[in-house]
């Protein structure tokens, strides 16, 4: 093999020839947009591909789930109360219409119209429209407390970094008693005091819920002032605006992105929680703290009233982290474990 | 018994990482003697530590794959040691020196208890005797205060003092052979003069084999009597040191050596970068990985890779140049005009 | 050292006086009075009540009258239940809680270590994915969903263990394990990525080329140095049995200090959950202290302050 490759070398190839400078760039370097470069490692991690599917289908079910049959929320109809769940095709999954003791309820009770894929409550209400009404209330209180968290905590965690000194002691003593109480404490006494509801909700989850995002903010911008890549590439002559894109940007936006990701599920369990020890929503608002709460009571004999918006209720959960973990982990490589 | 202590032949190592593989170690070869200082010099991701750490075989077996290649070490190939036999190797015949004595010692454990540890494991001593050794070893590397600083923790420990600590772990069971891997890079200007001078020192007393990693030529002056300079995973060029110094073949040694800055050099003239940076390794095309770096490069560097030649008994390289028919190159001026030597010696 | 923990000290008061301060003003902004839920009493029999209780006073001196009190250790009188004190409802319902919680942490710690420590030994393999896997359902599932479901599969469908009330030590296992998995997840992740941290220093080369035995390097040398972290996580970490607490202990009618305090929130007993909330907040705030310590204690690099450190 030696010797053939020796043949193919004539005289005529000892001659000086250079690569030509683009091609040599092309070889040493090959520049890729930071964030072109983070979404193809977020894609090529499974978990959070599959956590992003999921909250998509979760989320158009959240808005199209309710409209899909004819039933209302709260439309009631005692003949069609503790119905189980029936999906005609899927009777194979247990989803056939009978108790836990094997008893058709349908045929007992001489149910002929649609079938309640969910099964019902015992005022008759459809669940399958419930607990989808229900996920579009939890996920809106989540995503408006996520975003109020996001507003305040980046103005907050900003300003404290960006003016350092005296204003950045005292807002980081503020900032140290309010993590000095246990959040959900603070968040109970407020909604005692602001009557359940969506609004009070999301207050509540915000008073408290703002702080962590503010310290990353601030965490990142002290980083950031120190840090000598910011002062070499205004050496380098860099414009603040590419000062801004390159550098700024990516390195707070990706910790502000990655906290959201995590305030989203934090803010769904505790309004889930809330609506558990009684504090929720009341009646005949749903949201899964609320439906889950309901089936909880019933669970010993219709088991199905709890499962079925504890599976939905996890899967965000579990979806949400697993996306915050895979986008933490493709925005900030050198974290990747 | 042979003069050679320790050989590598044709290694190959490749890892497995998240953008495919990467070959990091390309069919390297070389002799380590008796006694003898072997330096291994080459810029940072050239594969001089991951050829280090292979000989220990530190490095993490899950992805790392040792394609090719043995490493003997006396008359033995350590590639087909078991994990327990490698670890009767460790410490006791082979040592290694790493480069940060910031980070290489455990932080939250006495350093008396890291010398000790070592000595316990490949000496029968009692647990006083051990101990005693470990100060022996620690005033050996010129620890002032041995005694009470055998309590102390790694971070009461200046950087030098916390190199001198991880030579004397390395020396703990007189290894027959050191690894340095770049055992000075971290540390202040005057401090690397004095642990290179320590391990000088040690050498002579204890005849121990080293091979030194290093990026700085400085170093290799030092210490070395023979060089091998190494470029994106392969040896391009052995010798003496008077050989890579006064006779050096490959363009890359020749840069290596126009970078240095001279002690009688005038200030005012420059010193000359190599120009662009190293290759990514996980992307190599055909032809002498140096091409694309090189001032002198022909169209046959680009496709053919270079087979070693002698240049000397005890000098080889691995360039295009050395061909009859490549084109007579006047060499740069690396020495600070002192005299000009033409490639072509034969 | 001893310096560190009395200013310590002295940040933990003032931090616990500005909670006592917040929580009682904001308990004077609560819509209705204790007395209008079981809503039976004539006018006269309302005033003589909060005569009885001090409510009739202007609220600066109702707060004078509290922190007094505090400060003898009275956190004052139950509105629900006639002629208890506080603390004794705290002192008697402590123990339920401190027995599932603490047998939550128990099991959470050692099953977390050990998880955590397999997934980063078999980093990037089946094991480590199964782990990781096991650690996001701990994470997400809801520890009020996750407690019904074990209630009904376990206590109520297998009838393996007693699904709900505290009459034997057997009441408690079903409501430890439900407020573990928080536990177990937290710390298998927080061991995991630790151990992966410490597994890439030079130090646990250094300590390999010494010839030690993988064993003795990955229990002497990694976990050592990766557990030493794990402290931190003991404060959010009880931040999250407390919250557990209130709904496990609702679940399993444990008679423990969250049963209380959700029973005190849904008929206004302003001063137990006033007490309640002080009581939890001070545990907090102490168990964050004590994490504080025990880390300067773990790692010498803290310990020693003002040390030589020349490097």
């Amino acid at each position: 093999m030696m010797a053939n490759q020796r043949k193919e070398i004539t005289d005529d190839l000892f001659v000086h020839e250079p690569l030509e400078e683009g091609k040599a760039e092309e070889l040493s370097e090959s520049p890729t947009s930071f964030w072109r470069e983070a979404l193809g490692r977020l894609f090529k991690n499974k978990g959070a591909v599959m956590g992003l599917i999921t909250i998509i289908v979760i989320s158009v079910l959240a808005i199209a789930g309710p409209i899909m049959n004819s039933y209302h929320y709260d439309d009631q109809d005692i003949l069609r109360s503790n119905l189980p769940p029936l999906i005609p095709g899927l009777e194979w999954m247990g989803l056939d219409g009978t108790n836990v003791d094997g008893v058709n309820i349908y045929e007992q009770q001489g149910v002929t119209d649609a079938p309640a894929w969910a099964g019902t409550d015992e005022f008759g209400r459809d669940l399958w429209t419930r607990v989808w009404k229900g996920t579009q209330i939890s996920l809106l209180i989540a995503l408006v407390a996520a975003f109020l968290d996001l507003m305040i905590g980046v103005i907050y965690g900003a300003a404290s970094g960006f003016y350092g000194g005296k204003v950045d002691d005292i807002m980081q003593r503020i900032v140290e008693i309010l993590i000095g109480i246990p959040n959900l404490i603070l968040i109970i006494l407020f909604i005692l005091i602001l009557e359940p509801g969506i609004t009070s909700i999301i207050l509540a989850l915000v008073i408290t819920g703002w702080v962590n995002m503010s310290r990353i903010v601030r965490g990142q911008i002290l980083q950031l002032k120190g840090q000598e890549f910011v002062l070499a590439s205004r050496a380098l002559g860099s414009s603040n605006k590419q000062l801004l894109w390159k550098h700024l940007i990516p390195n707070v936006v990706g910790p502000i992105i990655v906290t959201l990701m995590f305030t989203i599920p934090t803010a769904i369990f505790f309004e889930a929680f809330l609506s558990f020890i009684g504090l929720g929503l009341q009646p005949p608002l749903a949201s899964l703290g609320t439906l889950i709460e309901d089936g909880y009571q019933e669970m010993r004999y219709f088991a199905y009233k709890l499962i079925f918006p504890a599976i939905v209720i996890s899967a965000i959960m579990i979806s949400f982290n697993v996306l915050g973990d895979g986008l933490r982990d493709a925005l900030d490589p050198k974290m990747r474990k | 018994m042979t003069d050679t202590i320790l050989s590598v032949d044709n290694l190959d190592v490749s890892f497995q990482t998240y953008n495919g593989v990467i070959k990091a170690v390309r069919g390297v070869d070389f002799d380590l003697k008796r006694g003898e200082t072997l330096a291994i010099v080459g810029e940072s991701g050239s594969g001089k530590s991951v050829t280090a750490k292979s000989i220990m075989q530190l490095l993490p077996k899950k992805t790392t794959m040792i394609d090719e290649g043995s490493i003997t070490y006396e008359n033995e190939n350590l590639l087909n040691y078991s994990r327990k036999e490698m670890e009767k190797i460790r410490g006791k015949e082979i040592s290694m020196v790493f480069q940060d004595p910031m980070t290489s010692l455990n932080p939250t454990m006495k350093v008396g208890k890291q010398v000790v540890e070592g000595i316990r494991k490949h000496q029968s001593l009692t647990k006083k005797e051990a101990y005693n050794r470990a100060q022996e070893l620690l005033e050996l590397v010129g620890i002032p205060n041995a005694k009470e600083r055998m309590d102390a923790y790694p971070h009461e420990f200046s950087g030098g003092m916390r190199q001198r600590v991880v030579i004397a772990i390395a020396l703990a069971c007189n290894p027959k052979v050191l690894i340095a891997d770049e055992p000075t890079t971290a540390l202040d200007v005057t401090i690397q003069a004095q642990i290179l001078d320590l391990m000088k020192d040690l050498q002579k007393k204890t005849g121990t084999s080293i091979i030194i990693i290093t990026h700085d030529l400085g170093v290799v002056v030092n210490m070395a009597s023979r060089i091998a300079v190494m470029y994106a995973g392969e040896i391009v060029e052995t010798g003496t040191l008077e050989e890579i110094f006064y006779n050096p073949q490959h363009p890359y040694t020749w840069g290596l050596l126009q970078s240095m800055p001279k002690m009688h050099q005038d200030r005012s003239v420059p010193l000359i970068p190599i120009k662009g940076s190293p290759p990514d390794v996980s992307n190599l095309h055909d032809g002498c990985p140096f091409a694309a770096r090189c001032p002198y490069v022909m169209k046959v560097c680009h496709d053919h890779v270079p087979d070693k030649e002698q240049v000397s008994e005890t000098h080889s390289v691995s360039c295009w140049l050395q061909d009859e028919r490549a084109p007579r190159i006047k060499q740069p001026d690396f020495t600070g005009g002192d005299h000009v030597v033409q490639t072509k010696t034969r | 050292m001893l310096r560190y923990i009395l200013q310590r000290s002295g940040y933990m008061i003032v931090t616990l006086f500005i909670i006592v301060t917040i929580t009682f003003f904001l308990m004077q902004l609560l819509p209705g009075t204790p007395f209008s839920n079981p809503d039976k009493l004539s006018e006269r029999q309302l005033e003589l009540m909060e005569e009885k209780y001090g409510l009739d006073k202007p609220v600066p001196v109702q707060y004078i009258t509290y922190i007094g009190n505090l400060l003898q250790g009275d956190l004052g009188l139950s509105f629900q239940y006639e002629g208890r004190t506080v603390g004794s409802m705290i002192g008697e319902r402590i123990g339920p809680s401190a027995l599932i919680g603490g047998q939550a942490v128990v099991i959470g710690l050692l099953l977390g270590v050990v998880l955590g420590v397999i997934s980063a030994l078999k980093h990037n393999s089946f094991l480590d994915y199964g782990s990781v896997f096991i650690a996001v359902l701990g994470m997400s599932i809801p520890s009020f969903v996750f407690a019904a479901l074990l209630q009904y599969y376990i206590g109520v469908r297998l009838e393996w263990l007693p699904a709900a009330l505290w009459k034997d030590y057997s009441h408690s296992f079903l409501p430890s394990i439900a407020l573990s998995v928080l536990v177990i997840a937290t710390v298998a992740r927080f061991i995991r990525t630790e151990m992966l941290e410490v597994l890439g220093q030079d130090y646990v080369n250094t300590a390999r080329a010494k010839g030690i035995g993988e064993v003795v390097v990955i229990l002497k040398h990694v976990l050592r140095n990766a557990l030493i972290p794990v402290v931190t996580v003991l404060g959010p970490l009880a931040v999250s049995i407390m919250t557990g607490t209130l709904v496990v202990e609702k679940i399993f009618a444990v008679p423990g200090l969250g049963e209380q305090f959700t029973l005190s929130i849904l008929v206004n007993d302003y001063s137990v959950i006033m007490g309640i909330t002080l009581f939890y907040s001070a545990l907090f705030i102490f168990i964050v202290f004590v994490v504080d310590i025990l880390y300067g204690v773990l790692d010498p690099r803290i310990r020693i302050t003002g040390g030589k450190n020349d490097g």
